[in-house]
């Protein structure tokens, strides 16, 4: 089971990172829970500064904008 | 090494020379439409059952005009903004403006913030982010205030509807109340009027990502992709200002308009800043109200004041920022830009 973390106060583009990362879980057929952080301490204290922001099992991938597909599988079938 | 031939390419997925052919192409169209906008304003307008010189139908011709040249404009502005802010982020902009002590790093820092990509609903984490890593507070709302005062969007729409002469006395006026109220306000020792919370927070170190090399036909995606996003997001918000500045300058005489908005009445300087500051909109809604403003006789510095207000200060964006500042620190920083925009309005009614 992979622990994603969603990082975002909640903006529409959150909320889309949050399904884009559950679709590409369910294709690749890998087992994930999805945790949305929307907190401002939580988001920097992770080191976070532009939104939204990925992790994977708590190692930091993205951050800002919705990242690109191909490169979500990577992330989460490694 | 055996390759995965059993995944075809998407069909979504453009080849590169797709990319690199369709630039020039979108260009030309872009160009050619743009070329057409007072032959088909004057045949649509026509269209409708009233006279070309009436109030209804200098509303209507005004109106048919600029939707699609703001359209337009914008479409090619966010394109290239896009394509442009790909090379910043905000981690980079941190690394170049940590340590940055001297006076140089507030103009530096107002720069910065015309050109890395940040939406406003990361403002706090970007706050948090720059102030923990040592940038002083000045600096990092120089960045805060540059970023929406002296955006590519208002400047491009700007140059377009109303010229450059305008839209370079706004940059220039902008970018220098973006400085020198980040000067001010690093020289009043307000890190006090943090909320506690901030104050004693120390932030993590920024993730170590592995930077993400990407191509010039990812740059172009990424152009799309803000096209896409930000003038689906505006359009409404450029429909409303256009409808504003419509009636504007079909209805509203240009007497009254000189007695309120002209250069004579002092006071009006002041009431376009109280006036803007509630108002939450787009630069690329409120330049057509400016443009039917110019064009309707109100003075430059009190136009320039209502932009600017509307523009760079806004109650949303206030609230946001409640989460890390006190009530206190908040009605600093609107008094210091105020003070900013109302002396660039003085100064412009007085000069013209």
């Amino acid at each position: 089971m992979k622990n994603v973390k969603v990082y975002g106060p909640g903006c529409r583009r959150c909320e889309t990172v949050e399904t884009m990362v559950k679709e590409a879980a369910l294709e690749l057929g890998v087992a994930v829970e999805v945790e949305k952080v929307t907190d401002a301490k939580s988001i920097a204290m992770a080191g976070i500064m532009s939104t939204p922001g990925i992790s994977v099992d708590g190692k930091l991938v993205h951050a800002g904008g919705l990242p690109d597909a191909a490169k979500l599988e990577t992330w989460l079938s490694a | 090494m055996t390759t995965e031939t059993h995944q075809p390419p998407a069909p979504t997925e453009l080849s590169n020379w797709a990319w690199y052919a369709g630039l020039p192409v979108a260009a030309g169209l872009w160009w050619l439409l743009y070329a057409q906008l007072i032959p088909f304003s004057e045949w649509a307008t026509a269209l409708f059952p009233v006279a070309r010189d009436s109030h209804t139908g200098e509303a209507i011709a005004f109106f048919i005009y600029d939707v699609p040249k703001v359209l337009l404009l914008l479409t090619g502005i966010v394109f290239i903004t896009g394509v442009l802010r790909s090379w910043f982020s905000p981690e980079k902009t941190r690394a170049i403006l940590a340590g940055k002590r001297q006076m140089w790093g507030y103009p530096l820092a107002a720069a910065l913030g015309v050109l890395t990509p940040f939406c406003s609903c990361s403002s706090v984490p970007l706050f948090i982010g720059f102030v923990s890593a040592g940038i002083p507070l000045g600096v990092t709302f120089s960045f805060l205030i540059a970023g929406p005062m002296v955006g590519p969007v208002g400047l491009g729409l700007l140059y377009g509807l109303v010229g450059w002469k305008i839209a370079t006395i706004y940059l220039v006026f902008g970018f220098t109340i973006a400085t020198v109220a980040g000067i001010v306000l690093g020289h009043m020792g307000l890190e006090r009027f943090l909320q506690d919370w901030v104050r004693e927070l120390n932030a993590g170190p920024v993730g170590d990502m592995p930077e993400e090399p990407l191509t010039f036909v990812d740059r172009l995606k990424i152009g799309v992709e803000q096209v896409r996003e930000i003038v689906g997001k505006v359009w409404i918000w450029v429909l409303v200002g256009i409808g504003i500045g419509a009636a504007i300058h079909g209805y509203v005489p240009e007497e009254i308009m000189l007695r309120i908005m002209g250069g004579e009445a002092w006071w009006s300087v002041p009431a376009a800043v109280v006036v803007g500051v509630p108002m939450y909109t787009n630069a690329a809604g409120v330049i057509p109200i400016v443009e039917a403003l110019l064009g309707k006789g109100a003075a430059l510095g009190t136009t320039l004041a209502f932009m600017m207000s509307v523009i760079a200060l806004s109650l949303p964006e206030m609230i946001i920022l409640k989460q890390v500042l006190t009530y206190r620190l908040i009605a600093i920083f609107l008094a210091v830009v105020a003070a900013g925009i109302l002396a660039t309005g003085f100064l412009f009614n007085f000069l013209l």
